[in-house]
């Protein structure tokens, strides 16, 4: 490997191998115990709203830097709904549903200030941020409500029996491995193998260009191996999370969104250039409703994690959930000025956000000291950005110094 | 003879690729009003930025004598302290701060760690009577208009004890009582205070009224200087100094290419600005294009082209537009570039980074944005689809690049043009409005843009191109209209074109108004 692309390399994969040196430091502090197969599938599962939360906020940032402040009061007001609703006695299902209107509303509300009439989307999200936590607070009228439907706990990830049941334990020679969890592990890593080079093979046939075999060799035993490894440790606990599948498909959807639609396209675009992409014929207005709308229904979503997780709603729930997606947003290497970002970079965000947490936990930190380390972390990967873009646009002066020097004058 | 306060002395200033100023000799005596004059590009701003230091000593080569010692100038505050004051074109002043606190910016009145608001407002008073504005001190910036704003930037720079003062185009956001005005106080300046003034300004009459010295810059050289007292300076006699180029084959011929029907009608088309809501920055314009024809719209900066251009597409410029637009003989109303689009018409931006490419995005991407539904099905993207077609447009055009994954941001000003119009042919429209498409950009990347616009021709399309480029737009066009403060001054063929009527056209329109 040559120099620049040694450099490539790292600006790459940089947050990436951030994730493996703090995922090796928190294993020798811990002394090993941050792996422990417990851990790793509680890491999962206190965080999964920050994935879900992330990836919405991650349409909203890619649209300019505009960020949602209102999430945690959503989660906390589509929470209390639900909770409400099942308290009495409603059948899950509509809860679940009337828990994602109440997202879409929201959503559609702050589209609506944001996109059509062109209120600050700070400001926006602020007035949501406090009315819609207010909101919760008047229709649950400061109580806590308990959920108590096992199929709602079961099936978003909350009591001791939200994992995907073992169907498998009766084959083969007795284990206490959680044998489903297994084979589902080797079939996604095989599945992602066989899938990676098939789709090499047919590019090379279009004649397009790709990476190099020996780096796509070594890419796919690395995920294979890590998919693999994370199966076995969980399987070696209960088996999978329930709300593991939940965040697996909304982090597919939304990173096919992205990548391979027109919406997701437009996104990107406005971001990058607002005005060129109105005079692109885009309507621009629609796409940043749209960004909004759909953190809407995300946030309602992660309402319904967090009151299955929690086993029940209380007018406090959400506090700062906010600032987690967004900090997973740029840390994942969301540009803070819009534009670019990528699903991918919400999960290494919010993965590693979540490692943190538990291995400062799990080591004993002071509570007071976690926040600190948790605001550098997140300083730490913003410098990159903005380093990054400096340095291009210290190349770019040059470059267009001489163009204008040429052209005006 | 006066003492000369300024002498720039065979200056160099090179950029990468471009020599924007050669050998250029300037004298500046005191007490004069020294004009400079030439086309867009000819070099007089650079000369300027050399002057005041935004260009550091070193970066150019020859010598600035200034006050008869040799000076070295590393950045603005250096020639300040000097008292060269420059004022640039775009007003550089705080809407919402007052005037005072405008005027004392950075050099705030009294002592370092507390400043005597008493004392600024009281100076920038007097300086403000200096230049005859009325107003308070105290007034916000923004609650006054552009032609004040533009004496407030002169009683800025008196305030710095400014001795050589730099109007770089003072007048071209003015109304034309406004920039009377502004002349006025120019020669009362000098009258009064012994002020030296360098001006820079496209508008001849106004240079004829002010100045005493006329120095021609062109190519990046002065050309002459001519001298009011000796000879008597007409426009006729600056035009010719200004234009004085010979037009060789830069040009590609086009061959053979039949034009058809009117494919464009626009008539009586009035525009407002969008801001002040009372200048008409389009005035009754009424102009045609016919399929396979080359229609140039020349006219200077500010004379309203690019306004009339993105009034017709799709209102994406101006208020209270009136007028009607023809495609193929049909009336259309067109509210959005949406519709303008799906209509036939494409706007290729003079501003290709503000308003063209998404610089953080790649070739590819940029390529489809404008015509994202031929390569999807629904809202799924075909991004096979998506490759072959920014491949194509990458070898039709000739755009140098490793791949077109690579950003457009990393692009040099030639190739992103080249992408710039990739995008827009690639949404197919029938009329293609190309506003200064060779703005910036090296004469090879130029002449390949030429036959661009030439193969565009003979596929039948209609394309209107707006340049500020005399040569460019009479080796182009098959017919121009020449436009100037808002209206269209003339129309001719490009067979009858020369550079001097055009500017003639332009002159006499200019003194009518």
């Amino acid at each position: 490997m040559s120099g620049s692309s040694v450099k490539n390399f790292l600006r790459k994969y940089m947050m990436l191998i951030a994730m493996v040196v703090v995922v090796i430091v928190f294993y020798l502090i811990t002394g090993g115990k941050s792996l422990l197969p417990q851990n790793i599938n509680n890491v999962i599962s206190q965080n999964a709203y920050v994935f879900v939360l992330g990836t919405g906020m991650l349409l909203c940032i890619l649209t300019g830097g505009n960020i949602d402040l209102s999430v945690g009061s959503v989660v906390c007001l589509a929470g209390g709904v639900g909770a409400i609703l099942m308290e009495k006695h409603v059948p899950w299902p509509v809860a679940v549903i009337a828990m994602l209107v109440m997202g879409l509303l929201v959503g559609i509300w702050h589209g609506f200030w944001i996109a059509f009439v062109k209120v600050p989307p700070f400001i926006a999200t602020l007035v949501g941020m406090l009315a819609f936590r207010g909101l919760a607070n008047v229709i649950m009228q400061g109580y806590a409500y308990q959920v108590e439907d096992k199929a709602f706990l079961n099936i978003f990830g909350g009591g001791d029996s939200c994992y995907i049941p073992d169907f498998l334990a009766k084959v083969g020679p007795a284990s206490s491995l959680n044998k489903t969890c297994m084979v589902f592990a080797i079939l996604v890593a095989l599945g992602y193998a066989v899938f990676t080079f098939i789709n090499r093979s047919r590019l090379i046939k279009k004649g397009y260009k790709v990476d190099s075999m020996v780096a796509v060799i070594i890419k796919t035993v690395l995920i294979v191996a890590v998919v693999i490894w994370l199966g076995y440790k969980l399987a070696n606990y209960k088996g999978i999370p329930t709300v593991l599948i939940w965040i697996a498909l909304i982090l597919g959807v939304f990173a096919y969104i992205t990548s391979k639609t027109t919406l997701g396209r437009n996104l990107y675009a406005v971001g990058g250039n607002e005005k060129a992409t109105r005079l692109s014929g885009i309507n621009t207005k629609w796409v940043m409703f749209s960004a909004y709308t759909l953190m809407g229904v995300l946030a309602g979503f992660a309402g319904i994690l967090n009151i299955a997780r929690l086993m029940g709603s209380q007018p406090t729930y959400g506090l700062g959930y906010e600032m987690d997606a967004i900090a997973a947003c740029f840390i994942g290497g969301a540009s803070a000025y819009g534009g670019t970002g990528t699903i991918g970079g919400v999960i290494i965000g919010a993965a590693l956000c979540g490692i943190i947490n538990q291995g400062m936990v799990i080591a004993n930190t002071p509570p007071n000291y976690q926040t600190v380390v948790k605001g550098l972390v997140l300083l730490v990967a913003v410098l990159f950005d903005v380093i990054m873009q400096m340095r291009r646009k210290g190349a770019q002066k040059t470059k267009e110094g001489a163009e204008k020097g040429g052209a005006k004058a | 003879m006066a003492k000369v306060l300024l002498e720039m002395k065979s200056i160099t200033k090179t950029f990468p690729g471009v020599k924007a100023l050669d050998n250029v000799n300037l004298q500046v005596e005191e007490g004069e009003i020294h004009a400079l004059v030439g086309e867009n590009g000819a070099g007089k701003s650079t000369l300027m930025n050399v002057l005041s230091g935004i260009y550091p000593y070193g970066t150019y080569e020859g010598d600035i004598v200034y006050d008869g010692e040799v000076c070295e100038f590393h950045k603005i505050k250096d020639s300040e302290k000097k008292g060269i004051v420059i004022i640039h074109q775009e007003l550089a002043l705080i809407p919402y701060m007052t005037i005072g606190e405008n005027m004392f910016l950075g050099n705030e009145q009294g002592s370092k760690w507390c400043i005597d608001w008493n004392k600024t407002y009281a100076e920038a008073d007097k300086y403000l009577a200096m230049v005859g504005l009325t107003d308070s001190s105290k007034t916000l910036i923004k609650d006054i208009g552009t032609g004040k704003q533009q004496l407030v930037e002169i009683a800025k720079a008196l305030a710095k004890n400014a001795r050589l003062l730099i109007l770089d185009e003072p007048t071209s956001s003015l109304n034309e009582t406004d920039s009377r005005a502004l002349l006025d106080l120019m020669k009362k300046l000098q009258k009064e205070q012994g002020m030296t003034m360098i001006i820079i300004s496209h508008k001849l009459n106004e240079v004829s009224y002010v100045a005493d010295k006329i120095t021609v810059v062109r190519d990046g050289s002065t050309i002459e200087t001519m001298d009011a007292k000796t000879e008597e300076i007409s426009e006729a006699r600056i035009i010719k100094g200004m234009v004085g180029r010979e037009i060789t084959d830069r040009f590609p011929k086009r061959h053979d290419v039949p034009i058809g029907d009117v494919m464009m009608q626009v008539k009586h088309w009035t525009v407002f600005h969008p801001e002040f809501a009372e200048r008409k920055v389009v005035d009754d314009v009424s102009i045609n294009v016919r399929s396979g024809e080359v229609v140039g719209i020349y006219g200077l900066m500010g004379a309203g082209r690019t306004e009339l251009a993105m009034s017709i597409f799709g209102r994406s410029y101006g208020i209270g537009i009136s007028g009607t637009l023809e495609l193929k003989g049909k009336n259309v109303v067109l509210r959005s570039p949406k519709q303008a689009i799906e209509a036939g018409i494409a706007y290729v931006t003079e501003d290709r980074k503000g308003n063209g490419l998404v610089l953080s995005n790649s070739i590819k991407t940029n390529t489809t944005l404008a015509n994202l539904k031929a390569i999807s099905n629904a809202t799924f993207i075909d991004k096979d689809k998506e490759y072959l077609v920014a491949e194509e447009y990458r070898e039709k055009l000739k755009t140098k690049t490793p791949s077109v994954e690579q950003l457009v941001g990393n692009l040099s000003g030639g190739n992103q043009q080249k992408v710039l119009l990739a995008k827009w042919m690639f949404a197919n429209p029938d009329v293609l409005i190309l506003d200064e498409p060779t703005r910036g950009i090296d004469v090879g990347a130029k002449y390949e843009i030429y036959c661009i616009i030439n193969d565009l021709a003979k596929a039948g399309k209609s394309v209107i191109m707006i340049s500020s480029e005399l040569p460019e737009v009479i080796g182009m066009s098959d017919r121009i209209y020449i436009m100037n403060q808002a209206r269209i001054v003339g129309e001719m063929k490009a067979s009858d074109a020369t550079q001097e009527n055009i500017m003639a056209c332009i002159v006499k329109s200019g003194s009518e108004a």
